[in-house]
């Protein structure tokens, strides 16, 4: 990271002319920091034996440089996986078609508005791939050449495609904008698909979707080594609270599967969000269990094709009838929504078990018809409604010492439409809330430029550029309110947004919406809580820190 | 250098009727043989276009929302009906809304870059002017067309031609009283012509089919605004031939200005290139996936035409022989009990 311009540095150097050369000419920069590494050969040898035909040969190869090992027949399974993706998927073909250039997307991407590359508009990102489609699918195009934007599929247009649609999040602000909802994240995803089937695929993503198959989670976390995070988070609650909470795992006969994203489990800070989901549980007494078998809620595969995403998406099914569960609660993660919610019962809903029904709050009785199909209910939900029906005992002044506001995730804000039921949980659970200017929140939120698989760090200076629509206007609100904490709900935002913050808006910390639930919830009456969920001493108490005696001062 | 391309290419293509109707005389050829031709073209290409967008599958829901969606508490947590619709009639109502109210462009902005003393500040403001552009130029166009239907149409139906007619005519100025779409279109059309051309960004995005379909429209309507209130063309004649061409008896009266043949000329480029050129978007609107469903997919079932049942999670079974004995020791259930042996064990 030592090479990264300072903050104000990166700023100035940020250009919107266009350059002198068309686009088609102007050259794509390959130097390292521009791409992620591709996958390790034995990851694509696992997905290989277990899927096969999706993902070219296993091989080691450098994008940096200028031979990439492609297979020899590369072109043509690129080009025939395009044609046979352009009768699969009416938005592919649509987007193909009707895109008039107006530009209203130009600037509404964050890579773009913190990069200045034009490649890295919306429109010319789709248009990296619409030429081919001119070039090798259309009658005009082929008559009319690069006048009319289009060409054939060539080796260099190809690595193009590799940097460009490694640097889309598929966070579909563009489409919001478009006039025709023409959705870049939706041709980045075909993109990615093609690319897969020669081998262009990077570690990032390749990893964790071998191990979420393997283990049940991305970071390949065996199952008693999870158990043992599990324990030693309930040792840590206990140390905060007094309680010593349970944390059933793969029990049979409980009510609620609860599967969250695996970042929760072993990342900080997810993990005082997972601590809270596990205090909030046990203080309900909820019917409920984990397991490590479904062990992630984050779904990998959406981000190397439709085939993998489903594969990796039935485990929760899956598990669920293992169980018996009847429905299932999710965590906070974004991209997972987006897969539960717009796309898991068109692939998987014929794996529900007959014991599965609509989610319903044991809690409240409450029903939850808008989960009726996927039996599956978001937690903020099912926490605004504990809320609302008093079922929770709260003291938001517990986290007074946190001036607090919400990041939207990209995939729950406009592959959802969940907007206001964090809010209302974190209005209920601190005092001190605070939104950004409204052109970066609800539906028009920003990215945190590290969402669909591209959370590495070998690409940081990329993702602080992308960083600064969100990083800037979390600054505003640091400097305007004195806010101090980012909460969000979505995992990859938790480990995303800290880099970020400490770039563009330091001092800012980031946390999980139930993390802030957790510091504010009475567990029973009179209850004095000294330390916050991070074991940070709460104002007022601060000088019980001074208990501590170093070791080497011991008597 | 592509708009140049374009503006050559489309006086070019003014040349040819100029020439063919003024030189070689082959009236009946610019007058109904092309024209139908082009209809044709038109007519198959689009609907072509559209059957071949209809008939390929939306395997997945995929609306963008703009806002709340369907909570289950709809007093507490208002639904955004128009922007997250969750059924067929709020979602309809989105569409006429995106489609006769360019509602998506409304909400554009533009972003800009300022260094101020506290800071680098990225600013966002809301910027119309493509939304105004375009619905000036897409308003204007319709209701010409629309206008153009007394051409074809015997007797002339008021609703809606002759009240459109009356109303675009309201400020009766000049014989023949001037149009406000014809003065809407050009003006719509070189707005849109103007961004493109000094819009640095919107100008680097831009190939000669982004160019030529303006600088077409706008030589069709400089070309009936000739027509109209210069050359003064013989309507009745005009309405002889189109009748004919209507009703498949078509006739080539000769009083017929030249000017006409221009115009019938660009009007039968712009249909034969209609189908082939992004002006797609004008059925496209309606099909495009992000934009007409409800966004109910967590709520009720839909299909996948193409779901492939043979794709399964990994299975619980081998997942428990592999991590069997781990998960023994680690004091987790397991199906089956022989999995929690270490292999001396089981052999044993
Ligand atoms: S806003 Fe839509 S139509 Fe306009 S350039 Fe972008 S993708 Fe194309
Ligand atoms: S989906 Fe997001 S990251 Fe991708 S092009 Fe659109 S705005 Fe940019």
């Amino acid at each position: 990271m030592s090479d990264i311009p300072k903050a104000d540095e990166l700023f100035k150097s940020i250009d919107y002319a266009p350059p002198a050369t068309g686009w088609m000419e102007t050259p794509v920069d390959f130097s390292p920091g521009n791409w992620c590494y591709p996958a390790k050969p034995e990851k694509i040898a696992y997905m290989e034996s277990k899927m096969p035909g999706l993902w070219g040969e296993a091989r080691q190869w450098v994008p940096g440089e200028a031979d990439w090992h492609l297979p020899a027949n590369w072109k043509e399974t690129v080009v025939n996986g395009f044609r046979e993706r352009l009768k699969k998927f009416r938005s592919l073909q649509l987007f193909m078609d009707i895109c008039v250039r107006c530009g209203a997307c130009a600037d509404k991407c964050h890579y773009f508005i913190g990069s200045g590359d034009p490649k890295n508009m919306p429109v010319l990102r789709a248009e990296l791939m619409r030429s081919v489609y001119r070039g090798e699918f259309t009658l005009a195009g082929k008559i009319l050449s690069k006048l009319t934007g289009s060409r054939v599929m060539e080796e260099n247009v190809l690595k193009e495609w590799f940097i460009y649609f490694y640097q889309c999040t598929q966070c579909r602000r563009c489409s919001l904008f478009c006039p025709y909802g023409i959705d870049t994240a939706e041709m980045t995803m075909m993109a990615r698909e093609l690319m897969h089937l020669v081998g262009l695929n990077t570690n990032w993503i390749m990893e964790p979707v071998s191990n979420c198959n393997i283990t049940g989670n991305h970071l390949g976390i065996q199952p008693h080594a999870f158990k043992d995070i599990v324990d030693f988070m309930v040792d840590d609650i206990e140390e905060v609270t007094g309680r010593r909470v349970k944390a059933p795992l793969n029990e049979k006969g409980h009510e609620i599967l609860f599967i969250t994203p695996s970042g929760d489990v072993f990342a900080d800070p997810g993990i005082y969000t997972f601590m809270g989901y596990l205090l909030l549980f046990d203080y309900l007494d909820l019917d409920y269990t984990m397991s490590t078998y479904a062990s992630e809620g984050g779904n990998f595969g959406s981000f190397t094709n439709n085939e993998v995403m489903k594969k990796l998406n039935a485990k929760m099914y899956a598990e669920a009838n293992r169980l018996g569960c009847k429905w299932i609660l999710g965590g906070e993660c974004g991209h997972m929504w987006r897969v539960v919610h717009q796309y898991m019962d068109t692939m998987n809903g014929d794996n529900q078990g007959s014991q599965m029904t609509t989610p319903k709050s044991p809690i409240t009785g409450t029903v939850f018809d808008t989960a009726a199909a996927t039996k599956m209910l978001h937690i903020t939900e099912f926490t605004a409604d504990l809320i609302k029906n008093g079922k929770l005992n709260l003291d938001p002044s517990r986290n007074d010492h946190l001036r607090v506001t919400f990041h939207d995730s990209c995939n729950p804000a406009r592959g959802m439409g969940l907007l206001d039921e964090p809010r209302y949980v974190i209005k209920n659970v601190c005092n001190n809330f605070f939104e950004m200017p409204p052109q970066t929140t609800r539906e028009q939120t920003f990215c945190c430029a590290g969402g669909s698989g591209l959370n590495t760090d070998e690409i940081m200076e990329i993702r602080l550029r992308g960083g600064l629509p969100r990083g800037n206007a979390l600054r505003y609100v640091r400097d305007k309110h004195g806010v101090n904490t980012m909460a969000c709900i979505c995992a990859i935002d938790r480990a995303t947004l800290i880099p970020l913050a400490d770039y563009w808006a330091p001092g800012v910390t980031i946390t999980g919406t139930h993390e802030l639930v957790a510091n504010a919830l009475v567990l029973e009456e009179g209850e004095v809580r000294k330390m916050d969920m991070r074991q940070e001493y709460l104002p007022g108490f601060e000088d019980e820190e001074d208990d501590w005696t170093p070791p080497n001062m011991e008597a | 250098m592509n708009a140049l391309y374009s503006l050559l290419f489309v006086f070019l293509l003014v040349l040819i009727p100029l020439f063919g109707v003024g030189a070689a005389h082959l009236n009946s050829l610019f007058g109904a043989s092309i024209p139908y031709l082009a209809f044709c073209i038109f007519l198959i290409g689009f609907v072509y276009k559209v059957f071949t967008w209809a008939r390929t599958d939306v395997p997945f829901r995929i609306p963008t929302t703009g806002g709340q969606f369907k909570s289950f508490d709809p007093v507490m947590f208002k639904q955004n009906k128009l922007d997250c619709p969750q059924t067929g009639a709020q979602t309809f109502f989105r569409m006429v809304l995106e489609v006769f109210a360019f509602r998506s462009l409304f909400r554009n902005t533009a972003v800009s870059l300022h260094e101020t003393k506290d800071g680098p500040v990225v600013a966002y403001k809301s910027s119309k002017w493509l939304w105004l552009f375009a619905i000036t130029f897409h308003y204007s166009f319709f209701i010409i067309a629309l206008r153009h239907l007394r051409l074809f149409l015997e007797p002339i139906p008021f609703l809606p031609v002759g009240a459109l007619e009356f109303v675009d005519g309201i400020l009766q100025i000049g014989a023949p009283t001037l149009y406000l779409t014809d003065a809407g279109l050009v003006l719509g059309v070189l707005l849109l012509l103007g961004r493109r051309l000094i819009n640095a960004r919107i100008n680097y995005i831009s190939y000669v089919s982004d160019f030529f379909p303006l600088f077409l429209i706008l030589a069709i309507a400089l070309s009936g605004i000739y027509m109209r209130y210069y050359a003064k063309v013989d309507v009745i004649a005009i309405k002889e031939l189109t009748m004919g061409l209507a009703t498949f008896h078509y006739v080539i009266p000769e009083s017929i200005n030249v000017s006409f043949f221009v115009h019938v000329f660009l009007v039968s480029c712009l249909m034969a290139y209609f189908p082939f050129s992004k002006l797609m978007h004008l059925p496209g609107v309606f099909l495009s996936p992000t934009r007409n469903m409800p966004n109910d997919t967590r709520a009720k079932h839909h299909v996948n035409p193409w779901n492939d049942p043979k794709i399964k999670a990994h299975a619980y079974a081998d997942y428990e022989k592999e991590f069997g004995v781990v998960m023994a020791e680690a004091g987790l259930p397991l199906d089956n009990p022989e999995n929690g042996k270490a292999p001396e064990e089981a052999d044993a």
